[in-house]
Protein backbone atom coordinates (compact mmCIF):
# COMPACT_ATOMS: atom_id res chain seq x y z
CA UNK A 1 0.00 0.00 0.00
CA UNK A 2 2.86 2.26 0.89
CA UNK A 3 4.20 2.23 -2.67
CA UNK A 4 0.86 3.11 -4.11
CA UNK A 5 0.63 6.12 -1.79
CA UNK A 6 4.06 7.30 -2.98
CA UNK A 7 2.98 6.84 -6.55
CA UNK A 8 -0.13 8.97 -6.02
CA UNK A 9 1.84 11.70 -4.29
CA UNK A 10 4.37 11.75 -7.12
CA UNK A 11 1.66 12.03 -9.74
CA UNK A 12 0.07 14.89 -7.86
CA UNK A 13 3.40 16.64 -7.52
CA UNK A 14 4.05 16.37 -11.25
CA UNK A 15 0.57 17.66 -12.00
CA UNK A 16 1.05 20.62 -9.66
CA UNK A 17 4.45 21.32 -11.18
CA UNK A 18 3.10 21.30 -14.72
CA UNK A 19 0.15 23.56 -13.97
CA UNK A 20 2.31 25.99 -12.03
CA UNK A 21 4.63 26.30 -15.01
CA UNK A 22 1.87 27.34 -17.36
CA UNK A 23 0.22 29.74 -14.94
CA UNK A 24 3.47 31.56 -14.13
CA UNK A 25 4.03 32.16 -17.85
CA UNK A 26 0.57 33.73 -18.12
CA UNK A 27 0.95 35.99 -15.11
CA UNK A 28 4.26 37.32 -16.46
CA UNK A 29 2.64 38.60 -19.62
CA UNK A 30 -0.23 40.18 -17.68
CA UNK A 31 1.95 42.26 -15.35
CA UNK A 32 3.60 43.97 -18.32
CA UNK A 33 0.53 46.10 -18.98
CA UNK A 34 1.04 48.80 -16.34
CA UNK A 35 4.72 49.42 -17.17
CA UNK A 36 6.42 51.03 -20.13
CA UNK A 37 6.98 48.30 -22.69
CA UNK A 38 9.35 48.64 -25.64
CA UNK A 39 9.29 46.01 -28.31
CA UNK A 40 12.40 45.66 -30.42
CA UNK A 41 12.63 43.37 -33.45
CA UNK A 42 14.71 42.84 -36.56
CA UNK A 43 18.22 42.13 -37.79
CA UNK A 44 19.87 38.97 -36.51
CA UNK A 45 23.23 40.76 -36.71
CA UNK A 46 22.10 43.28 -34.13
CA UNK A 47 20.06 40.96 -31.93
CA UNK A 48 22.86 40.24 -29.43
CA UNK A 49 23.78 43.89 -29.19
CA UNK A 50 20.13 44.89 -28.71
CA UNK A 51 19.75 42.21 -26.05
CA UNK A 52 22.83 43.42 -24.18
CA UNK A 53 21.53 47.00 -24.29
CA UNK A 54 18.07 45.93 -23.16
CA UNK A 55 19.49 43.97 -20.24
CA UNK A 56 21.70 46.83 -19.11
CA UNK A 57 18.92 49.40 -19.51
CA UNK A 58 16.44 47.29 -17.53
CA UNK A 59 18.99 47.08 -14.75
CA UNK A 60 19.15 50.88 -14.68
CA UNK A 61 15.38 51.41 -15.05
CA UNK A 62 13.56 48.35 -13.68
CA UNK A 63 10.16 49.83 -14.58
CA UNK A 64 10.91 49.60 -18.30
CA UNK A 65 10.50 46.28 -20.03
CA UNK A 66 12.23 45.71 -23.36
CA UNK A 67 11.71 42.62 -25.46
CA UNK A 68 14.17 41.84 -28.24
CA UNK A 69 13.63 39.37 -31.08
CA UNK A 70 15.47 38.62 -34.31
CA UNK A 71 14.03 37.49 -37.62
CA UNK A 72 15.95 39.68 -40.05
CA UNK A 73 16.06 43.36 -40.99
CA UNK A 74 13.11 43.09 -43.39
CA UNK A 75 10.92 41.39 -40.79
CA UNK A 76 11.74 44.08 -38.26
CA UNK A 77 10.96 47.00 -40.57
CA UNK A 78 7.71 45.34 -41.71
CA UNK A 79 6.66 44.86 -38.09
CA UNK A 80 7.50 48.50 -37.32
CA UNK A 81 5.39 49.67 -40.31
CA UNK A 82 2.51 47.45 -39.15
CA UNK A 83 2.75 48.97 -35.71
CA UNK A 84 3.44 45.69 -33.91
CA UNK A 85 6.86 46.76 -32.63
CA UNK A 86 8.19 50.07 -31.32
CA UNK A 87 11.73 49.82 -32.67
CA UNK A 88 12.98 47.98 -35.74
CA UNK A 89 16.62 46.85 -35.85
CA UNK A 90 18.19 46.84 -39.28
CA UNK A 91 21.63 46.14 -40.66
CA UNK A 92 20.77 48.08 -43.85
CA UNK A 93 19.08 51.42 -44.40
CA UNK A 94 15.38 51.41 -45.17
CA UNK A 95 14.66 50.60 -48.84
CA UNK A 96 12.74 52.77 -51.34
CA UNK A 97 10.01 50.14 -51.35
CA UNK A 98 9.62 50.25 -47.60
CA UNK A 99 9.63 54.06 -47.64
CA UNK A 100 6.76 53.96 -50.13
CA UNK A 101 4.81 51.56 -47.91
CA UNK A 102 5.40 53.87 -44.97
CA UNK A 103 4.16 56.89 -46.93
CA UNK A 104 0.96 55.03 -47.86
CA UNK A 105 0.32 54.43 -44.18
CA UNK A 106 1.13 58.01 -43.30
CA UNK A 107 4.23 57.04 -41.35
CA UNK A 108 7.52 58.89 -41.44
CA UNK A 109 10.13 56.46 -40.11
CA UNK A 110 12.89 58.01 -38.04
CA UNK A 111 16.38 56.64 -38.56
CA UNK A 112 19.05 56.22 -35.88
CA UNK A 113 22.57 55.01 -36.64
CA UNK A 114 23.32 53.08 -33.47
CA UNK A 115 26.66 51.41 -34.20
CA UNK A 116 28.93 50.37 -37.02
CA UNK A 117 30.01 46.98 -38.16
CA UNK A 118 33.35 46.42 -39.87
CA UNK A 119 34.81 43.17 -41.08
CA UNK A 120 38.57 42.77 -40.92
CA UNK A 121 40.43 40.47 -43.31
CA UNK A 122 43.03 38.58 -41.30
CA UNK A 123 46.13 36.54 -42.13
CA UNK A 124 48.90 34.83 -40.21
CA UNK A 125 51.56 37.30 -38.97
CA UNK A 126 54.21 35.46 -41.06
CA UNK A 127 52.32 36.10 -44.27
CA UNK A 128 54.08 38.90 -46.21
CA UNK A 129 50.86 39.96 -47.96
CA UNK A 130 49.61 43.10 -46.27
CA UNK A 131 47.22 44.68 -48.76
CA UNK A 132 44.52 43.43 -51.14
CA UNK A 133 41.85 44.98 -53.32
CA UNK A 134 38.20 44.01 -52.99
CA UNK A 135 38.43 42.32 -56.41
CA UNK A 136 41.41 40.24 -55.26
CA UNK A 137 39.54 39.24 -52.10
CA UNK A 138 36.54 38.24 -54.19
CA UNK A 139 38.74 36.16 -56.50
CA UNK A 140 40.47 34.49 -53.57
CA UNK A 141 37.22 33.48 -51.88
CA UNK A 142 35.48 32.42 -55.09
CA UNK A 143 38.40 30.15 -56.00
CA UNK A 144 39.89 32.11 -58.94
CA UNK A 145 43.08 32.88 -57.04
CA UNK A 146 44.51 29.80 -55.35
CA UNK A 147 48.09 30.69 -54.54
CA UNK A 148 49.51 33.48 -52.41
CA UNK A 149 52.13 34.19 -55.10
CA UNK A 150 49.34 35.54 -57.35
CA UNK A 151 48.76 38.42 -54.92
CA UNK A 152 52.39 39.12 -54.11
CA UNK A 153 52.99 36.53 -51.41
CA UNK A 154 54.96 33.31 -51.04
CA UNK A 155 54.36 30.24 -53.18
CA UNK A 156 51.75 28.69 -50.86
CA UNK A 157 48.28 27.36 -51.45
CA UNK A 158 45.60 29.65 -50.04
CA UNK A 159 43.39 28.15 -47.33
CA UNK A 160 40.12 30.10 -47.14
CA UNK A 161 38.41 30.38 -43.78
CA UNK A 162 34.88 31.62 -43.30
CA UNK A 163 32.15 31.68 -40.66
CA UNK A 164 29.24 29.25 -41.06
CA UNK A 165 26.48 30.18 -43.52
CA UNK A 166 24.05 31.02 -40.72
CA UNK A 167 26.26 33.85 -39.47
CA UNK A 168 25.30 37.40 -40.39
CA UNK A 169 28.97 38.12 -40.97
CA UNK A 170 29.10 35.38 -43.61
CA UNK A 171 26.18 36.86 -45.53
CA UNK A 172 27.54 40.39 -45.29
CA UNK A 173 30.97 39.26 -46.51
CA UNK A 174 29.33 37.39 -49.40
CA UNK A 175 27.35 40.46 -50.47
CA UNK A 176 30.00 43.13 -49.96
CA UNK A 177 33.23 41.35 -50.82
CA UNK A 178 32.53 38.29 -53.00
CA UNK A 179 29.76 40.02 -54.97
CA UNK A 180 31.32 43.49 -54.63
CA UNK A 181 28.02 44.89 -53.45
CA UNK A 182 26.22 44.16 -56.72
CA UNK A 183 22.80 42.49 -56.59
CA UNK A 184 23.19 40.84 -60.03
CA UNK A 185 26.52 39.26 -59.12
CA UNK A 186 25.93 35.61 -58.22
CA UNK A 187 29.48 34.68 -57.19
CA UNK A 188 29.64 31.95 -54.56
CA UNK A 189 32.23 30.90 -52.02
CA UNK A 190 34.61 28.26 -53.41
CA UNK A 191 33.45 24.83 -52.14
CA UNK A 192 36.75 24.22 -50.38
CA UNK A 193 36.24 27.25 -48.13
CA UNK A 194 36.44 26.00 -44.56
CA UNK A 195 33.26 26.93 -42.72
CA UNK A 196 34.14 27.21 -39.06
CA UNK A 197 31.41 27.38 -36.43
CA UNK A 198 33.03 30.06 -34.29
CA UNK A 199 35.29 33.09 -34.35
CA UNK A 200 37.55 31.13 -32.06
CA UNK A 201 38.01 28.42 -34.70
CA UNK A 202 39.03 30.96 -37.34
CA UNK A 203 41.42 32.82 -35.04
CA UNK A 204 43.01 29.59 -33.89
CA UNK A 205 43.67 28.31 -37.43
CA UNK A 206 45.01 31.71 -38.53
CA UNK A 207 47.36 31.78 -35.59
CA UNK A 208 49.06 28.50 -36.57
CA UNK A 209 48.61 28.32 -40.34
CA UNK A 210 50.60 30.65 -42.64
CA UNK A 211 48.48 29.55 -45.65
CA UNK A 212 45.20 30.76 -44.21
CA UNK A 213 43.12 33.85 -44.83
CA UNK A 214 40.04 34.65 -42.77
CA UNK A 215 37.67 37.41 -41.80
CA UNK A 216 35.78 38.43 -38.70
CA UNK A 217 34.15 41.36 -36.95
CA UNK A 218 36.77 44.02 -36.20
CA UNK A 219 36.25 43.73 -32.44
CA UNK A 220 37.10 40.03 -32.45
CA UNK A 221 40.56 40.33 -34.00
CA UNK A 222 43.31 39.60 -31.45
CA UNK A 223 46.47 41.72 -31.46
CA UNK A 224 48.83 38.90 -32.47
CA UNK A 225 47.20 38.41 -35.89
CA UNK A 226 47.76 40.54 -38.95
CA UNK A 227 44.99 42.56 -40.55
CA UNK A 228 45.08 43.22 -44.29
CA UNK A 229 44.66 46.75 -45.66
CA UNK A 230 41.86 46.86 -48.22
CA UNK A 231 41.40 49.14 -51.21
CA UNK A 232 38.01 49.53 -52.89
CA UNK A 233 39.40 49.42 -56.43
CA UNK A 234 43.20 49.50 -56.30
CA UNK A 235 43.26 53.23 -57.07
CA UNK A 236 41.94 54.42 -53.74
CA UNK A 237 44.42 53.99 -50.89
CA UNK A 238 44.76 50.70 -49.02
CA UNK A 239 43.17 51.22 -45.61
CA UNK A 240 43.49 49.20 -42.42
CA UNK A 241 40.27 48.85 -40.42
CA UNK A 242 40.11 50.82 -37.19
CA UNK A 243 37.51 52.81 -35.28
CA UNK A 244 38.71 55.96 -37.09
CA UNK A 245 38.73 54.60 -40.64
CA UNK A 246 35.33 52.98 -40.14
CA UNK A 247 33.83 56.21 -38.82
CA UNK A 248 35.18 58.35 -41.67
CA UNK A 249 34.04 55.73 -44.23
CA UNK A 250 37.45 55.15 -45.80
CA UNK A 251 37.49 51.43 -44.92
CA UNK A 252 35.55 49.51 -47.56
CA UNK A 253 34.11 46.56 -45.66
CA UNK A 254 31.99 48.37 -43.11
CA UNK A 255 28.37 49.32 -42.70
CA UNK A 256 26.08 51.26 -40.42
CA UNK A 257 23.66 49.50 -38.12
CA UNK A 258 20.27 51.15 -37.68
CA UNK A 259 17.24 51.39 -35.49
CA UNK A 260 13.96 52.76 -36.86
CA UNK A 261 10.88 54.06 -35.11
CA UNK A 262 7.60 54.63 -36.93
CA UNK A 263 7.26 58.30 -35.95
CA UNK A 264 8.94 60.59 -33.44
CA UNK A 265 9.21 58.19 -30.49
CA UNK A 266 7.31 58.53 -27.23
CA UNK A 267 9.06 59.59 -24.08
CA UNK A 268 10.26 56.22 -22.78
CA UNK A 269 11.44 55.02 -26.18
CA UNK A 270 13.15 58.34 -26.83
CA UNK A 271 15.00 58.08 -23.54
CA UNK A 272 16.12 54.57 -24.44
CA UNK A 273 17.40 55.64 -27.86
CA UNK A 274 19.22 58.59 -26.31
CA UNK A 275 20.82 56.25 -23.78
CA UNK A 276 22.04 54.04 -26.63
CA UNK A 277 24.11 56.98 -27.93
CA UNK A 278 25.85 57.48 -24.59
CA UNK A 279 29.43 56.39 -24.01
CA UNK A 280 28.21 53.81 -21.51
CA UNK A 281 26.00 52.03 -24.06
CA UNK A 282 28.56 52.42 -26.83
CA UNK A 283 31.07 50.58 -24.66
CA UNK A 284 28.82 47.51 -24.97
CA UNK A 285 29.06 47.95 -28.75
CA UNK A 286 32.82 47.56 -28.57
CA UNK A 287 32.54 44.59 -26.19
CA UNK A 288 30.41 42.71 -28.70
CA UNK A 289 32.84 43.19 -31.59
CA UNK A 290 31.11 46.08 -33.33
CA UNK A 291 32.48 49.58 -33.87
CA UNK A 292 31.14 52.34 -31.62
CA UNK A 293 29.96 55.53 -33.32
CA UNK A 294 31.84 58.75 -32.68
CA UNK A 295 30.34 61.17 -30.26
CA UNK B 1 2.25 -10.46 3.10
CA UNK B 2 1.56 -12.76 0.18
CA UNK B 3 -0.63 -10.27 -1.65
CA UNK B 4 2.01 -7.66 -1.07
CA UNK B 5 4.67 -9.65 -2.97
CA UNK B 6 2.11 -10.37 -5.66
CA UNK B 7 1.49 -6.68 -6.18
CA UNK B 8 5.20 -6.02 -6.22
CA UNK B 9 5.70 -8.78 -8.73
CA UNK B 10 2.91 -7.38 -10.85
CA UNK B 11 4.27 -3.83 -10.81
CA UNK B 12 7.85 -4.86 -11.48
CA UNK B 13 7.07 -7.15 -14.41
CA UNK B 14 4.83 -4.50 -15.95
CA UNK B 15 7.49 -1.84 -15.51
CA UNK B 16 10.11 -4.03 -17.17
CA UNK B 17 7.74 -4.86 -20.00
CA UNK B 18 6.92 -1.17 -20.39
CA UNK B 19 10.57 -0.13 -20.61
CA UNK B 20 11.21 -2.92 -23.10
CA UNK B 21 8.39 -1.83 -25.37
CA UNK B 22 9.13 1.86 -24.89
CA UNK B 23 12.50 1.39 -26.59
CA UNK B 24 10.72 0.15 -29.70
CA UNK B 25 8.08 2.85 -29.47
CA UNK B 26 10.68 5.61 -29.14
CA UNK B 27 12.67 4.45 -32.16
CA UNK B 28 9.47 4.19 -34.17
CA UNK B 29 8.34 7.65 -33.07
CA UNK B 30 11.70 9.19 -33.89
CA UNK B 31 11.65 7.63 -37.33
CA UNK B 32 8.06 8.76 -37.94
CA UNK B 33 8.98 12.29 -36.90
CA UNK B 34 12.02 12.27 -39.19
CA UNK B 35 9.86 11.07 -42.08
CA UNK B 36 7.17 13.64 -41.37
CA UNK B 37 9.68 16.51 -41.39
CA UNK B 38 12.05 15.11 -44.01
CA UNK B 39 9.80 13.74 -46.73
CA UNK B 40 8.49 17.17 -47.88
CA UNK B 41 12.03 17.64 -49.23
CA UNK B 42 11.15 15.41 -52.19
CA UNK B 43 8.34 17.77 -53.14
CA UNK B 44 10.39 20.94 -52.59
CA UNK B 45 13.75 20.02 -54.09
CA UNK B 46 14.08 18.17 -57.43
CA UNK B 47 15.97 14.88 -57.05
CA UNK B 48 18.65 16.11 -59.46
CA UNK B 49 19.41 19.07 -57.20
CA UNK B 50 19.43 16.87 -54.12
CA UNK B 51 22.04 14.62 -55.72
CA UNK B 52 24.20 17.49 -56.99
CA UNK B 53 27.64 18.31 -55.62
CA UNK B 54 27.01 21.73 -54.06
CA UNK B 55 25.68 22.39 -50.55
CA UNK B 56 25.03 26.08 -49.97
CA UNK B 57 21.62 26.34 -48.36
CA UNK B 58 21.36 30.12 -48.08
CA UNK B 59 21.34 30.30 -51.90
CA UNK B 60 19.15 27.19 -52.27
CA UNK B 61 21.86 24.74 -53.28
CA UNK B 62 20.89 21.50 -51.55
CA UNK B 63 23.24 18.84 -52.94
CA UNK B 64 23.75 16.32 -50.14
CA UNK B 65 26.35 14.10 -51.83
CA UNK B 66 29.33 16.04 -50.37
CA UNK B 67 27.86 15.61 -46.91
CA UNK B 68 27.24 11.88 -47.31
CA UNK B 69 30.73 11.35 -48.74
CA UNK B 70 32.21 13.38 -45.88
CA UNK B 71 30.50 11.30 -43.22
CA UNK B 72 31.41 8.04 -44.94
CA UNK B 73 35.10 8.81 -45.46
CA UNK B 74 35.57 9.91 -41.85
CA UNK B 75 33.70 6.90 -40.49
CA UNK B 76 35.69 4.56 -42.73
CA UNK B 77 38.94 6.09 -41.52
CA UNK B 78 37.85 5.91 -37.89
CA UNK B 79 36.80 2.27 -38.29
CA UNK B 80 40.13 1.34 -39.87
CA UNK B 81 41.86 2.83 -36.84
CA UNK B 82 39.51 1.72 -34.06
CA UNK B 83 38.76 -1.86 -35.10
CA UNK B 84 42.23 -3.44 -35.37
CA UNK B 85 43.50 -1.43 -32.43
CA UNK B 86 40.40 -2.06 -30.36
CA UNK B 87 40.20 -5.78 -30.95
CA UNK B 88 43.94 -6.10 -30.44
CA UNK B 89 43.65 -4.32 -27.12
CA UNK B 90 40.65 -6.43 -26.14
CA UNK B 91 42.53 -9.66 -26.95
CA UNK B 92 45.52 -8.45 -24.96
CA UNK B 93 43.42 -7.55 -21.94
CA UNK B 94 41.29 -10.71 -22.03
CA UNK B 95 43.82 -13.34 -23.09
CA UNK B 96 47.39 -12.27 -22.60
CA UNK B 97 47.77 -9.63 -19.92
CA UNK B 98 48.52 -10.84 -16.39
CA UNK B 99 45.79 -10.33 -13.87
CA UNK B 100 47.20 -7.14 -12.31
CA UNK B 101 47.69 -5.48 -15.69
CA UNK B 102 44.14 -6.33 -16.67
CA UNK B 103 42.80 -4.77 -13.51
CA UNK B 104 44.56 -1.51 -14.35
CA UNK B 105 43.93 -1.51 -18.11
CA UNK B 106 40.19 -2.21 -18.12
CA UNK B 107 39.16 0.73 -15.92
CA UNK B 108 41.63 2.98 -17.75
CA UNK B 109 40.05 2.17 -21.11
CA UNK B 110 36.61 2.82 -19.66
CA UNK B 111 37.82 6.11 -18.24
CA UNK B 112 38.96 7.03 -21.76
CA UNK B 113 35.42 6.38 -22.96
CA UNK B 114 34.13 8.86 -20.42
CA UNK B 115 36.15 11.78 -21.81
CA UNK B 116 33.72 14.46 -23.06
CA UNK B 117 34.00 14.72 -26.84
CA UNK B 118 34.33 18.49 -26.76
CA UNK B 119 37.56 18.06 -24.76
CA UNK B 120 38.88 15.66 -27.39
CA UNK B 121 37.89 18.14 -30.10
CA UNK B 122 39.72 20.89 -28.28
CA UNK B 123 42.86 18.75 -28.05
CA UNK B 124 42.43 18.03 -31.76
CA UNK B 125 42.32 21.70 -32.67
CA UNK B 126 45.29 22.61 -30.50
CA UNK B 127 47.54 19.59 -31.07
CA UNK B 128 46.46 17.20 -33.85
CA UNK B 129 45.56 19.59 -36.67
CA UNK B 130 48.62 21.86 -36.47
CA UNK B 131 50.98 18.87 -36.29
CA UNK B 132 49.21 17.07 -39.16
CA UNK B 133 49.71 20.16 -41.31
CA UNK B 134 53.42 20.29 -40.55
CA UNK B 135 54.11 16.53 -40.65
CA UNK B 136 52.27 15.81 -43.90
CA UNK B 137 52.97 19.22 -45.46
CA UNK B 138 49.27 19.87 -46.07
CA UNK B 139 47.76 23.32 -46.75
CA UNK B 140 45.67 22.92 -43.58
CA UNK B 141 45.40 20.34 -40.82
CA UNK B 142 41.61 20.65 -40.62
CA UNK B 143 41.02 17.53 -42.69
CA UNK B 144 39.06 14.30 -42.82
CA UNK B 145 42.19 12.59 -41.51
CA UNK B 146 42.13 14.64 -38.31
CA UNK B 147 38.47 13.71 -37.88
CA UNK B 148 39.20 10.03 -38.49
CA UNK B 149 42.06 9.96 -36.00
CA UNK B 150 40.03 11.58 -33.25
CA UNK B 151 36.89 9.56 -33.95
CA UNK B 152 38.97 6.38 -33.97
CA UNK B 153 40.18 7.44 -30.56
CA UNK B 154 36.58 8.05 -29.45
CA UNK B 155 35.29 4.73 -30.80
CA UNK B 156 38.23 2.77 -29.35
CA UNK B 157 37.00 2.43 -25.73
CA UNK B 158 33.59 1.22 -26.92
CA UNK B 159 35.17 -1.43 -29.14
CA UNK B 160 37.67 -2.55 -26.49
CA UNK B 161 35.14 -2.70 -23.69
CA UNK B 162 32.43 -4.64 -25.54
CA UNK B 163 34.86 -6.97 -27.34
CA UNK B 164 36.69 -7.72 -24.10
CA UNK B 165 33.42 -8.63 -22.39
CA UNK B 166 32.60 -10.97 -25.28
CA UNK B 167 36.01 -12.67 -25.12
CA UNK B 168 35.63 -12.99 -21.37
CA UNK B 169 32.42 -15.03 -21.72
CA UNK B 170 34.10 -17.69 -23.89
CA UNK B 171 34.28 -20.75 -21.58
CA UNK B 172 37.74 -21.70 -20.37
CA UNK B 173 37.15 -25.26 -21.60
CA UNK B 174 37.33 -24.06 -25.24
CA UNK B 175 40.86 -22.77 -24.72
CA UNK B 176 41.89 -25.82 -22.74
CA UNK B 177 40.55 -28.02 -25.53
CA UNK B 178 42.62 -26.12 -28.10
CA UNK B 179 45.75 -26.28 -25.97
CA UNK B 180 45.20 -30.02 -25.45
CA UNK B 181 45.17 -30.44 -29.22
CA UNK B 182 48.58 -28.78 -29.35
CA UNK B 183 47.49 -25.35 -30.61
CA UNK B 184 49.78 -22.45 -29.80
CA UNK B 185 48.50 -19.45 -27.89
CA UNK B 186 48.11 -17.43 -31.10
CA UNK B 187 46.30 -20.29 -32.84
CA UNK B 188 43.95 -20.59 -29.87
CA UNK B 189 43.14 -16.88 -29.95
CA UNK B 190 42.75 -16.63 -33.72
CA UNK B 191 40.99 -19.95 -34.44
CA UNK B 192 39.03 -20.67 -31.25
CA UNK B 193 38.45 -17.77 -28.87
CA UNK B 194 37.77 -14.99 -31.39
CA UNK B 195 35.38 -17.09 -33.56
CA UNK B 196 33.55 -18.22 -30.42
CA UNK B 197 33.08 -14.59 -29.37
CA UNK B 198 32.23 -13.52 -32.92
CA UNK B 199 28.79 -12.06 -32.28
CA UNK B 200 30.02 -10.00 -29.34
CA UNK B 201 33.02 -8.76 -31.29
CA UNK B 202 30.80 -7.80 -34.22
CA UNK B 203 28.53 -5.90 -31.84
CA UNK B 204 31.62 -4.11 -30.56
CA UNK B 205 32.60 -3.08 -34.09
CA UNK B 206 29.08 -1.90 -34.87
CA UNK B 207 28.80 0.13 -31.72
CA UNK B 208 32.17 1.65 -32.56
CA UNK B 209 31.02 2.57 -36.08
CA UNK B 210 27.80 3.94 -34.66
CA UNK B 211 29.73 6.09 -32.22
CA UNK B 212 31.91 7.40 -35.05
CA UNK B 213 29.20 8.21 -37.59
CA UNK B 214 27.01 9.93 -35.02
CA UNK B 215 29.75 12.05 -33.44
CA UNK B 216 29.15 15.72 -34.07
CA UNK B 217 31.10 18.23 -32.06
CA UNK B 218 34.54 16.76 -32.77
CA UNK B 219 34.07 16.65 -36.55
CA UNK B 220 32.63 20.15 -36.44
CA UNK B 221 35.76 21.38 -34.70
CA UNK B 222 38.49 19.61 -36.68
CA UNK B 223 37.32 18.75 -40.21
CA UNK B 224 36.94 22.26 -41.60
CA UNK B 225 33.30 21.72 -42.67
CA UNK B 226 33.96 22.45 -46.35
CA UNK B 227 31.32 20.65 -48.45
CA UNK B 228 33.72 18.99 -50.90
CA UNK B 229 32.95 15.75 -52.74
CA UNK B 230 35.13 13.18 -50.96
CA UNK B 231 34.88 9.93 -52.89
CA UNK B 232 38.60 9.50 -53.63
CA UNK B 233 41.17 8.02 -51.25
CA UNK B 234 43.15 11.27 -51.41
CA UNK B 235 40.10 13.11 -50.05
CA UNK B 236 41.19 11.96 -46.61
CA UNK B 237 43.76 14.80 -46.78
CA UNK B 238 41.20 17.46 -47.67
CA UNK B 239 38.63 19.19 -45.49
CA UNK B 240 35.17 17.62 -45.52
CA UNK B 241 31.73 18.42 -44.13
CA UNK B 242 29.76 15.68 -42.41
CA UNK B 243 26.00 15.23 -42.15
CA UNK B 244 26.03 15.55 -38.37
CA UNK B 245 28.06 18.76 -38.38
CA UNK B 246 25.74 20.25 -41.02
CA UNK B 247 22.65 19.55 -38.95
CA UNK B 248 24.28 20.88 -35.79
CA UNK B 249 25.64 24.03 -37.42
CA UNK B 250 22.54 24.99 -39.35
CA UNK B 251 19.58 23.79 -37.28
CA UNK B 252 19.74 26.64 -34.81
CA UNK B 253 19.16 29.39 -37.36
CA UNK B 254 16.79 27.76 -39.79
CA UNK B 255 13.15 28.90 -39.80
CA UNK B 256 10.62 26.25 -38.91
CA UNK B 257 9.00 24.59 -41.92
CA UNK B 258 11.27 26.11 -44.58
CA UNK B 259 12.89 24.14 -47.41
CA UNK B 260 16.21 24.26 -45.60
CA UNK B 261 14.54 22.93 -42.42
CA UNK B 262 13.07 19.98 -44.29
CA UNK B 263 16.40 19.36 -46.03
CA UNK B 264 18.14 19.12 -42.65
CA UNK B 265 15.58 16.55 -41.49
CA UNK B 266 16.12 14.71 -44.75
CA UNK B 267 19.82 14.50 -43.87
CA UNK B 268 18.76 13.15 -40.48
CA UNK B 269 16.72 10.49 -42.28
CA UNK B 270 19.69 9.50 -44.42
CA UNK B 271 21.85 9.25 -41.30
CA UNK B 272 19.22 7.10 -39.60
CA UNK B 273 18.96 4.80 -42.63
CA UNK B 274 22.74 4.42 -42.85
CA UNK B 275 23.00 3.34 -39.22
CA UNK B 276 20.01 1.02 -39.75
CA UNK B 277 21.84 -0.62 -42.67
CA UNK B 278 24.98 -1.05 -40.56
CA UNK B 279 22.93 -2.65 -37.79
CA UNK B 280 20.94 -4.95 -40.04
CA UNK B 281 24.03 -6.15 -41.94
CA UNK B 282 25.83 -6.90 -38.71
CA UNK B 283 22.94 -8.79 -37.14
CA UNK B 284 22.41 -10.70 -40.40
CA UNK B 285 26.06 -11.80 -40.27
CA UNK B 286 25.72 -12.83 -36.63
CA UNK B 287 22.45 -14.66 -37.34
CA UNK B 288 23.90 -16.58 -40.27
CA UNK B 289 26.96 -17.67 -38.36
CA UNK B 290 24.78 -18.80 -35.47
CA UNK B 291 22.66 -20.92 -37.79
CA UNK B 292 25.77 -22.46 -39.30
CA UNK B 293 27.18 -23.35 -35.89
CA UNK B 294 23.83 -24.92 -34.95
CA UNK B 295 24.07 -27.07 -38.07
CA UNK B 296 27.59 -28.14 -37.16
CA UNK B 297 26.50 -29.12 -33.67
CA UNK B 298 23.43 -31.09 -34.71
Amino acid sequence: MNKRAIFIVLTLLIAVFLTSCSSSAESASETGADQAYIENKGSDTIVNLALAWAEEYQKLYPAIRISVTGGGSGTGIAAMLNGTVTIANSSRSISEDEKKQAAEKGIEPVEYIIAKDAIAVIVNPNNPVSQLTLQQLSDIYSGKINNWSEVGGEDRQIVRLSRETNSGTHVYFLETVLRLGSKENKTLFSTDTLLLPSSEGIINELRTNPNAIGYDGLGYVPKDLKMVAVSKDGVLPYVLPSINTVNDDTYAVSRDLYMYTATEPQEETKKYLEWIMTAEAQKIVADLGFVPIFK
Amino acid sequence: MKTNTNIQEFIVTRLIKLSGYSAIVFVALIFLFLIKEGVPTFAEIPLGDLLSDRWYPIEDYFGILPLISGSLIITLGATLIAVPLGIGTAVFIAEIAPRWAREILKPLVELLGGLPSVVIGFLGILVITPSLRVLLNLPTGLTALAGSLLLGFVALPTVVSVAEDALDTVPRSYREGAWALGATRWQTIWRVTLPAAKSGVLTAIMLGIGRAIGETIIVMMVTGNAPIMAFKISSIFSPVRTMTATIAAEMGEVSNGSIHYHALFFIGMVLFIISLIVNITASAVVFRSQKRSEKVLS
